[in-house]
C-alpha cells in the first residue's frame, strides 16, 4: 500500500498527489513513469512522474480526470492509500547541455515536462518554456515552470490567460525569429505533439516527444504500447517513453489510442451507476 | 515378441506383492470434464478432477515398479510410486506430503505438466496398456490436502543468510520454497501486482484456477518466504544493489516475457494483440468480468490466432469464452507438428476452434479507422524435416487468400525480458538475449548469481522451469555453505 501524503486540486479537473514510495523516489529520474492500481478490480494506469523527492521519499503524480479510473483516483483523500505503485519505469529523458532548448507542456503534460525542464535548466541549458491549456481554469504549475525557465510563454485556447492560441504559435515565432534552437521537447495530448513535430520538422530542429499510449504491464511484457518509430515497432514502456518526434507515426498512435473508446464510456457509466447506488 | 518382453519386465519390476497370474489391467480412468458446449460459455475449470473412487481406482493401476522409471521422467524427481502407494492405501494426505518432498507446487503441476511426455511416457504399464494417470493423481492428492488444510512441515533453524529471487513464476517459487525449507531467508521480487508469473497472467482460469495458484504461493509464504510485488528489478533496484544490500545470492527467474511479432504489415492495427497482452488482460486483469473489473478487452466475431503452441490454444479458447463466434488457429505446419499438448488441441477442437493448417499470414488488412478487417494468408506444403526434426513448411506460390477477421492474436513465442541483462553488465547473454547459465548448477557468469527457467532456455514449460529452480536451489545452498 502506498499512502497519499498530500493532495492538491490544481484545477477543477487536474489533481496532484504526493505518494509515499521511497524505493521508487530513490531511483526516479525525469521522463520516467509509474504504474498504479487502485484496488483489486482496478486497471493498471501509467502516469508520468511529475516530481520526486528523494529525501522525503515521495513521488508526485498529476492527472486529469479523463475516465473511470482517474475519476476514482481523484476521490482518494490525503491519508488514503493506493494498492499498487510500481516504477520507475521507462528510459529517463536524456539530459545534457544542448544549448538552447524549448520545453513545451500542453494540458496535463505540463506536469511531466516540469522535471525535464528543471533537469535541463540545471544542466546549463538556456530554457524557453511554453505551457498551454484550454482556459485559465486549466492552467497549473506556472510558478514552478517559471522558476526553471529563462523565458516562459503561456497560451490558452480561449485567451483567458496569456496569449490566445496554441503552443505552436509562440513556438513558430521563436523558430521564425531565427534564434538558434538546439532541441525541442514536447509533452501533451497526441494532436499537440504531432503539430509540434510537424512544425519543427520544417525548421529542421531536433524534437523529442514523451508518449503515453495504452499500456497494461509497463515492463515490456504485453506489447500493447507499441508505436511505429522510423518504420520499426517500439514498445513505449521499455524503449521510451521519449522518442524522436520526427520519426513517430502519430496517425497510427491516434488510432490506437481510440481502441477502447466505447469501453471507456461503458466503464464510466457503470461506475456512476454503482457510485449512485451506494449513496 | 515385444509384448512378451514387456510382460516379463512388468513382472520383474513389480514389487514382491501378490500378483495373481495375469491380472486384468483396468482401463485408465478418464478425467471428468465440463461438456464442451457448456464450458465454452464459462471460465470455470474444464477438468473437474477425479472423484475419491476414481482416484483409488487409478492409484490401484500402479504396478509399484522397483526401478521407478516414471520418476526418472520427472524434471523435479517426484517419488511417483511412493506417493501413489499412499493413495492406494487411501492416505491422500500422506501422498501429498510425499509429493511435496520434491515438488512444492503439486496442484499446479498436476494440472499443467505435460505428463504424457514425461512420467507417463516412461510408465511400465504404458508399454502395453494406457499409462497410470500420474498427473491426475497428483492433482487429486494436492487438492485433497488443500481442502483439508495444508500442513507446514517442520523447518530447520534459520541460517540467517538472505537470498533474493527475481520473478515469482514457477522457477522462482521453486527456488524460494526449496531454500526456505533449508533455512535460508528468501525474498521474492515480482514486477507485477500479483505473484505467480505465467501461472497468473498466462495460463487461463479454466485450465489453472487462480485460487489454486494463490493457495500454493500462500504455502510458500507460510514456509517463510517473503514476496514483494510491484518490484521491477533492474528499475527499482539492480542485481548489484541486491548483492550490496545483504543478499548473499540472487536467483533470476524473470521468464520469457517479451512478445514476438511477425513483422508483417498491419501488426499495429487496433484489434491485433500479442498473446501476452490478450491473456494478461483476460487472466490477470479479469477482462472477462468487465465492467465489474476495469480492464477491457475487445473480441470481435471472428478471431484468428497465429501459432500452434499451448499459448495459441489458450488464446483461442479464451476468445470463445469472451464471446467470439468463430475462432481460427492459423498454423504454418500440420497438426502433427503443433507444439501444443495433444490434450489442449483436442479440448480446443471439441470447443469448436477451427484449425487452419499449412498457412501463414503475410499481412493484416485494416479499415479506415485503423481496425483489423482481414488477414491475408498464403498456403504451405511440408518439405523435408529441418534441424528441429519437424518437417519444414514451403510456401506455395500464388496461393494467397483472404480471411475476414475482427481480432488477430500473435502467439508465436516470447523472448527473454532484457531488463535484468541490461542493468547487470557482467551477466553474459546468449542467442535472443537469454542468460547464460550452467545447466548443471544454474550458475551464471556472475559470482553468486544463478538463473533458470525461460530466461535461460527461452519459452518452455512450467515443470522444466521448476526443474531448473531445483538444481539452482541446491547449488545456491552449496555456494552459501562454501562448498562451491
Amino acid at each position: 500500500m502506498y499512502r497519499i501524503i498530500e493532495k492538491q486540486d490544481l484545477t477543477p479537473a487536474i489533481t496532484l498527489m504526493k505518494v509515499d514510495a521511497p524505493a521508487i523516489a530513490r531511483k526516479a529520474q525525469a521522463g520516467q513513469f509509474i504504474i498504479l492500481r487502485l484496488h483489486d478490480q482496478a486497471e493498471r494506469i501509467p502516469l508520468t512522474i511529475a516530481d520526486y523527492n528523494r529525501d522525503e521519499g515521495t513521488i508526485t503524480i498529476v492527472f486529469q480526470i479523463v475516465g473511470k479510473s482517474t475519476e476514482e483516483l481523484a476521490t482518494l483523500k490525503q491519508g488514503d492509500s493506493i494498492l499498487n505503485f510500481a516504477g520507475p519505469l521507462g528510459v529517463p529523458s536524456e539530459i545534457e547541455d544542448y544549448g538552447t532548448v524549448v520545453c513545451i507542456g500542453g494540458g496535463c503534460g505540463v506536469a511531466p515536462i516540469y522535471p525535464i525542464t528543471r533537469a535541463l535548466h540545471q544542466a546549463g541549458n538556456r530554457v524557453i518554456s511554453i505551457v498551454g491549456a484550454r482556459c485559465v481554469d486549466m492552467c497549473f504549475f506556472e510558478p514552478e515552470m517559471r522558476s526553471v525557465s529563462d523565458e516562459l510563454h503561456v497560451v490558452t485556447d480561449d485567451g483567458t490567460k496569456g496569449r490566445k492560441g496554441l503552443v505552436t504559435d509562440p513556438l513558430e515565432d521563436i523558430l521564425k525569429s531565427g534564434s538558434k534552437i538546439d532541441l525541442v521537447i514536447a509533452v501533451g495530448p497526441v494532436p499537440m505533439m504531432s503539430a509540434v513535430a510537424k512544425l519543427t520538422k520544417t525548421y529542421g530542429v531536433k524534437t523529442i516527444v514523451s508518449l503515453n499510449p495504452i499500456m497494461v504491464d509497463g515492463t515490456g511484457m504485453c506489447g500493447c504500447c507499441r508505436v511505429s518509430v522510423g518504420g520499426t515497432t517500439k514498445f513505449a514502456c521499455v524503449d521510451g517513453p521519449d522518442f524522436d518526434a520526427h520519426q513517430v507515426d502519430f496517425e497510427e498512435l491516434t488510432k490506437r489510442q481510440r481502441t477502447y473508446k466505447k469501453e471507456e464510456q461503458v466503464a464510466s457509466e457503470h461506475y456512476h451507476q454503482c457510485a449512485c447506488g451506494k449513496e | 515378441m515385444a509384448e512378451e518382453s514387456t510382460e516379463n519386465e512388468m513382472a520383474e519390476e513389480s514389487t514382491g506383492k501378490e500378483r495373481k497370474g495375469r491380472k486384468e489391467v483396468a482401463a485408465r480412468n478418464a478425467m471428468p470434464t465440463q461438456e464442451p458446449q457448456v464450458r465454452v460459455r464459462n471460465f470455470n475449470e474444464v477438468a473437474t478432477g477425479y472423484t475419491w473412487e476414481q482416484a483409488l481406482s487409478e492409484a490401484g493401476r500402479c504396478l509399484q515398479c522397483k526401478k521407478k522409471p516414471c520418476s526418472n521422467g520427472c524434471p523435479v524427481g517426484v517419488d511417483i510410486p511412493g506417493f501413489i502407494e499412499f493413495m492406494q492405501k487411501g492416505d491422500f494426505l500422506g501422498a501429498a506430503k510425499k509429493i511435496k518432498e520434491s515438488n512444492n507446487l503439486p496442484a499446479i503441476c498436476g494440472r499443467v505438466c505435460p505428463q504424457e511426455g514425461q512420467c507417463e511416457k516412461l510408465c511400465t504399464l504404458g508399454k502395453k496398456h494406457e499409462p497410470v494417470a500420474v498427473g491426475r493423481l497428483e492433482r487429486f492428492a494436492a487438492d485433497f490436502e488443500r481442502r483439508a488444510g495444508t500442513e507446514i512441515p517442520a523447518l530447520p533453524k534459520s541460517l540467517n543468510k538472505k537470498v533474493a529471487v527475481v520473478g515469482s513464476g514457477p522457477s522462482g517459487l521453486t527456488v524460494a520454497a526449496d531454500l526456505t525449507r533449508m533455512g535460508y531467508r528468501v525474498t521474492v521480487f515480482e514486477a507485477l501486482h500479483m505473484p505467480g508469473g505465467v501461472l497468473v497472467y498466462g495460463i487461463p482460469e479454466f485450465r489453472l484456477p487462480k485460487e489454486i495458484v494463490r493457495a500454493e504461493i500462500d504455502y510458500i509464504k507460510q514456509l517463510g518466504a517473503e514476496v514483494m510485488v510491484d518490484s521491477v528489478i533492474g528499475k527499482i533496484q539492480s542485481v548489484d544493489e541486491l548483492l550490496a544490500d545483504g543478499f548473499e545470492a540472487v536467483y533470476i527467474g524473470s521468464g520469457a516475457g517479451l512478445p514476438t511479432f511477425m513483422n508483417i504489415p498491419g501488426e499495429n492495427l487496433s484489434g491485433v494483440y500479442s498473446a501476452n497482452e490478450f491473456l494478461t488482460r483476460t487472466n490477470l486483469m479479469k477482462a472477462y468480468l468487465f465492467p465489474d473489473y476495469d480492464t477491457p478487452i475487445k473480441v470481435g466475431n471472428r478471431v484468428a490466432v497465429m501459432g500452434g503452441g499451448n499459448v495459441a490454444m489458450d488464446s483461442a479458447r479464451c476468445s470463445l469464452r469472451l464471446g467470439a463466434a468463430e475462432v481460427h488457429i492459423v498454423y504454418r505446419r500440420s497438426e502433427h507438428e503443433m507444439p501444443a499438448r495433444r490434450e489442449e488441441v483436442e479440448h480446443a477442437i471439441e470447443e469448436g476452434v477451427h484449425l487452419d493448417l499449412l498457412c501463414s499470414p503475410i499481412r493484416i488488412i485494416g479499415n479506415k479507422d485503423g481496425w483489423v478487417e482481414a488477414l491475408e494468408c498464403v498456403r504451405y506444403e511440408l518439405g523435408e524435416p529441418d534441424e528441429s526434426g519437424r518437417r519444414s513448411p514451403i510456401q506455395i506460390k500464388g496461393s494467397e487468400f483472404i480471411m475476414p477477421m475482427d481480432t488477430v492474436i500473435m502467439a508465436i513465442g516470447n523472448s527473454p525480458n532484457p531488463l535484468i541483462a541490461q542493468t547487470t553488465p557482467d551477466l553474459k547473454t546468449g542467442r535472443h538475449g537469454v542468460l547464460v547459465a550452467d545447466p548443471e548448477t544454474g550458475a551464471t557468469t556472475k559470482k553468486g548469481v544463478y538463473a533458470g527457467g525461460d530466461i535461460v532456455t527461452g519459452a518452455a514449460t512450467v515443470i522444466s522451469a521448476m526443474g531448473a529452480g531445483k538444481i539452482a536451489a541446491a547449488s545456491i545452498d552449496r555456494y552459501l555453505r562454501g562448498a562451491e
